[in-house]
C-alpha cells in the first residue's frame, strides 16, 4: 500500500495561506521524484509553517525558531544511506534569525533543500517586520511601510555557493520547481513568495503579490553554481591518542626528598615550554612525579612565557604554586611576569640572566649568562644549569631525554655542555 | 603516597584522557568552535573522532550535534562559558528531543569573557537552572586524571542510556595541566551500545520503557520517527498542555532523577570519630586531598567528600553534611555555589566556606578554615 506524504488534505493553515500550497506541492514533487515518506526527513521550526509536521507521514523533526537549517544540516552530515532527502521548512522570520545557518549550509553545499516560506512578516507572533519583509510593506510594527529593504535570501545563498537557488511565486502548481530543488545534488533553496492572509493582506489592501515582489526588486528565477555537493573530508585520524604519548622509562636517580616547585620564565619563542617539558620528562626519568603548566599572554607569539613545574618523590595532587622554591629567569619579559612572586620568596633559589637587574627577594640569587648561548636556547641551557647547581636531577637525565625525544640534532647539546663547564 | 606502579608513565594532560575515553565509549563525532581553555579538547577531538566538523558558532555546534544524534551518532563538544551560553537554548532542545550527546564545559574566570586563561568554578548554578522548568540535566565533575578517563566514559554511557545531553564539568587547570601519569592504572572502557527499537509493533518516538523511550534514527524506514522540541505527546506531536504531553514533560525530570541513581559518583574518605568534614569537587579536590592529609598528620580527625555527580545531587551529600558538627566546602568562587545547590540560601549553621576568585585554592587555605 502506498502511504501518502500527507495524512490529510485539510491542513491547519489560515484560509488563503501559501503554506498550504507549499506543503501540498512538496508532497507532489516528492512523489514525482519517487520518494517514499520514510525516505524523507522534514525539519521544521517555530513559525506558522512548523505546524505542518503533525500532518506528515515522513520523519519529522520540529526544532527551535530559525534553527531548522542547522538542525537539518546536522542530520545531513549523519545520513549515510543513499536515497534519503532532508528538507527544511523555515519562515522569513526564521531565515532572519538563522541566516548564518542557511549561509553555512550553502557554503558547504550540503545535500539538503531549504524551503523559505516568505510571507513577509512574523505571522505567528503578531505580524511584525522580519529581515525579509520588502521595503514599503506594511506590518504591525511598520504601519507606514517597512523603511528598509529585506535580505535577498536567494542572492545570498547563491553567492554563498548553493548548487541551486530559485524564487517562485506561491501561486498555482510549483511542484516542478520544488522537484528540481529536491533532486539537486548539493544545497538547494527555494524562496516561495506569499502574503500572510491574517496580517499581510489586511495591512496591505489592494496590493498584489506580483506587484510587491516586483517593487521589492526580487526577481523570479533560478540560479546555479556548478559545484560538487558536500563530501565529508577528514584529515588523518589517530586511532589511539594514548599511543601518541611516549612512555618515560626510569633510568636515573633523584635525591629530591620533598615537593619542589620550579618556575621557568622567559620570552615567547625562546623555548621555555620545550625546556619545561624536557625538565619534566628528565625528572620522570629520575623517578619523580611532576606537574607542568604553561602560562603566556593570549598573543602567544610575544611577551612572557612561563612554565610552572612541581617535582616530587610522591604523587602530586595540588599543583598550584603561590611561592616557588626555585625560579629561573632568562629574559626581561619573564622577570616582569614573576616579580611579585620572586619578592615573596623567603628562601630557595633565583637563577637570573646576568643582563637583568636583580629584583628584591629572600631567595639565594645566582646570576649567569643564560642568553650568551643565544636567546632561542637560553631556557634549554638554564635547565641544565639548574640541574647542575641544585642536584634535583642529573644533567645526564636531561641529555637522555633529549636523545629519547629525537632532539639531539635540533638542540645545541655540545655548545650547552661546553657552556656548563665555563 | 607513592605512585603504585611505574609502568607506562607518561606526561599527559586531562584533555587527551577525556577525548580518548569518550571515543572508546562510543562517541564518534566531535563538533567544535574554538575557545580557550577548551582548545586542547578540540584539537584531540578533531584528531581522534571518526567525524569532526568545525561549526561556525556554538548555536550551530549544538544544532549540528542534535542532527547527528538524530541519525544515531554520539556527538561531543567542548566549550567554556561564553560558548556554553550560546548553546543553552539548543541544549534545551536536545534535552526535550531526548538526543544523546556530551558537552564538556571547561570553566574559566567570568563574568562574560572574564579571563580566558584563568580557571574558576563559577558555572555550577548556571547548570542547575539551565533547563527551562528547572529540570535536571546530568552533570558529572572530574576531580583528577582517573576521572577524566572514567567519568568521560560514564558521561557517554549516561547520554546513550538516558537519551539526554550530559555535561562533563571541568576547569582550565584540569584540562591544560600536564602531569606524570601511569597509563597502566586506566581501566578498560567498553563501547556503549545503542539499542534500537526492535519490536514488530507500533513505535512511538516518546513512549518510554523505564522512563526512557526506545531510540530509532531518522534514517531508518521501518517506523516513522518524530522528534520535537516543543511540548509533545508520546507520538512526538506538538500539544499545548494536555495530560499526555504534561506526563511526557514530567517524565523528562523523573527520567534523570530516577535513572541517575545508578550513576551517583563520589569519593568519601571517612575517618572514624571525625567531627570535621571537608568537601571539594573538581579542581579544588586536589587541594582538599592534600589539606586533609596534612590535617590528619597534625592529629586532626577529618573526613573528605569529593562529589562527582553534581546534578542531580544525591541526598547522601546533604545527609552527610548534617551529620558533621563542622563542614568546610571549598570551591573556586565567592558565592558558595555547591552549598546553594544543596541548601538554597538557607545554609546549615555547621557550614563554613573556603572560596577564591582568580586563583586556585591552596591546601593551606582549606586547613586554615578547618582549624578556625
Amino acid at each position: 500500500m502506498n502511504i501518502p506524504f500527507l495524512k490529510t488534505d485539510a491542513l491547519p493553515f489560515c484560509k488563503g495561506c501559501g503554506h498550504d500550497l507549499i506543503a501540498k506541492n512538496t508532497t507532489r514533487a516528492l512523489e514525482k521524484l519517487g520518494f517514499k515518506p520514510l525516505d524523507v526527513i522534514i525539519v521544521t521550526d517555530i513559525g506558522c509553517h512548523g505546524i505542518i509536521d503533525k500532518c506528515l507521514n515522513t520523519h519529522t523533526v520540529h526544532g527551535l525558531h530559525g534553527r531548522s537549517a542547522a538542525l537539518g544540516a546536522g542530520i545531513t552530515f549523519g545520513v549515510e544511506e543513499p536515497g534519503k532527502k532532508v528538507i527544511v521548512f523555515i519562515g522569513d522570520g526564521g531565515s532572519t534569525i538563522g541566516l548564518q545557518h542557511i549561509m553555512e549550509a550553502a557554503r558547504l553545499n550540503l545535500n539538503m533543500t531549504v524551503v523559505v516560506h516568505n510571507n513577509f512578516l512574523y505571522g505567528m507572533t503578531g505580524g511584525q517586520t522580519s529581515g525579509l519583509t520588502p521595503h514599503g510593506f506594511n506590518t504591525t510594527t511598520s504601519f507606514e511601510g517597512n523603511p528598509y529593504a529585506g535580505y535577498d535570501i536567494c542572492a545570498l545563498s547563491h553567492t554563498a555557493g548553493a548548487s541551486h537557488v530559485t524564487r517562485v511565486m506561491g501561486i498555482g502548481d510549483i511542484s516542478d520547481k520544488l522537484a528540481v530543488a529536491f533532486g539537486t545534488r548539493g544545497f538547494s533553496l527555494v524562496e516561495v513568495m506569499e502574503i500572510c492572509p491574517s496580517y499581510g493582506m489586511k495591512l496591505n489592501p489592494k496590493r498584489k503579490l506580483s506587484e510587491i515582489v516586483e517593487s521589492a526588486g526580487k526577481e523570479i528565477g533560478e540560479w546555479f553554481n556548478q559545484r560538487e555537493p558536500f563530501n565529508i573530508r577528514q584529515g588523518k585520524k589517530i586511532a589511539d591518542l594514548l599511543e601518541k604519548t611516549r612512555p618515560v622509562e626510569k633510568g636515573f636517580k633523584s635525591y629530591l626528598k620533598k615537593n619542589t616547585s620550579v618556575i621557568l620564565s622567559g620570552s615567547a619563542g625562546e623555548g621555555v615550554q620545550l625546556a619545561a617539558s624536557l625538565l619534566c620528562k628528565a625528572a620522570m626519568r629520575s623517578g619523580l612525579s611532576i606537574t607542568q603548566k604553561g602560562s603566556y599572554p593570549v598573543t602567544v607569539g610575544v611577551g612572557f612565557s612561563t612554565a610552572e613545574i612541581n617535582l616530587s618523590p610522591e604523587e602530586i595532587h595540588f599543583h598550584g604554586i603561590a611561592v616557588p622554591d626555585m625560579v629561573v629567569i632568562t629574559s626581561g619579559d619573564g622577570l616582569a611576569h614573576n616579580k611579585q612572586r620572586i619578592a615573596k620568596m623567603k628562601d630557595g633559589f633565583l637563577f637570573i640572566d646576568q643582563s637583568l637587574e636583580v629584583p628584591s627577594t629572600g631567595a639565594q640569587v645566582i646570576q649567569h649568562n643564560f642568553r650568551g648561548i643565544g636567546a632561542r636556547n637560553a631556557s634549554i641551557f638554564s635547565i641544565f644549569f639548574l640541574a647542575m647547581k641544585t642536584g634535583i636531577i642529573s644533567t645526564e637525565s636531561i641529555l637522555k631525554t633529549i636523545e629519547e625525544e629525537g632532539m639531539t640534532e635540533k638542540l645545541p647539546v655540545a655548545k650547552i655542555k661546553e657552556a656548563l663547564v665555563q | 603516597m607513592q605512585e603504585k606502579s611505574k609502568g607506562s608513565r607518561v606526561l599527559i594532560d586531562g584533555s587527551r584522557l577525556m577525548i580518548e575515553a569518550l571515543a572508546r565509549a562510543g562517541a564518534d563525532a566531535f563538533i567544535g568552535y574554538p575557545i580557550t581553555p577548551a582548545n586542547l579538547l578540540y584539537q584531540y577531538g578533531s584528531q581522534r573522532m571518526e567525524l569532526m566538523l568545525a561549526a561556525p558558532d556554538e548555536i550551530t555546534t549544538l544544532q549540528w550535534m542534535s542532527g547527528l544524534a538524530a541519525t544515531g551518532k554520539l556527538p561531543v563538544t567542548a566549550t567554556s562559558f561564553p560558548g556554553f551560553a550560546l548553546m543553552l537554548e539548543s541544549m534545551n532542545m536536545a534535552y526535550m528531543m531526548e538526543l544523546p550527546m556530551v558537552i564538556i564545559l571547561v570553566q574559566r574566570l567570568g563574568p562574560a569573557t572574564g579571563t580566558a586563561t584563568c580557571g574558576a568554578q563559577g558555572d555550577l548554578l548556571l547548570l542547575k537552572g539551565m533547563i527551562s522548568g528547572g529540570h535536571p540535566i546530568p552533570v558529572l565533575a572530574t576531580a583528577d586524571f582517573m576521572d577524566c578517563w572514567q567519568l568521560s566514559a560514564k558521561a557517554a554511557e549516561i547520554a546513550v542510556s538516558l537519551r539526554t545531553p550530559v555535561v562533563l564539568l571541568t576547569s582550565k587547570e584540569e584540562v591544560m595541566t600536564h602531569k606524570s601519569f601511569n597509563l597502566d592504572l586506566l581501566q578498560e572502557i567498553n563501547k556503549v551500545e545503542r539499542k534500537e527499537f526492535q519490536l514488530d509493533c507500533e513505535y512511538k518516538s516518546y513512549k518510554p520503557t523505564d522512563f526512557v523511550p526506545d531510540f530509532l534514527p531518522v534514517t531508518q524506514k521501518r517506523y516513522q520517527v518524530r522528534l520535537n522540541a516543543s511540548t509533545h505527546d508520546q507520538t512526538g506531536i506538538l500539544q499545548h498542555s494536555n495530560e499526555e504531553s504534561m506526563a511526557n514533560t514530567r517524565r523528562l525530570e523523573e527520567k534523570v532523577l530516577h535513572r541517575m541513581k545508578a550513576h551517583y559518583y563520589y569519593t568519601f574518605d571517612e575517618q572514624k570519630e571525625a567531627s570535621k568534614l571537608v568537601i571539594a569537587y573538581g579542581i579544588t579536590s586536589s587541594a582538599a586531598i592534600d589539606a586533609v592529609e596534612m590535617l590528619r598528620g597534625q592529629g586532626e580527625k577529618v573526613s573528605l567528600l569529593i562529589p562527582k555527580t553534581l546534578i542531580p545531587c544525591p541526598d547522601f551529600y546533604r545527609e552527610l553534611i548534617l551529620n558533621y558538627p563542622r563542614v568546610v566546602i571549598a570551591e573556586e568562587n565567592i558565592n558558595h555555589q555547591f552549598a546553594s545547590l544543596l541548601f538554597g540560601q538557607n545554609f546549615p549553621e555547621n557550614l563554613a566556606f573556603c572560596g577564591s576568585l582568580g586563583k586556585m585554592i591552596s591546601p593551606g587555605e582549606i586547613m586554615e578554615e578547618v582549624n578556625k
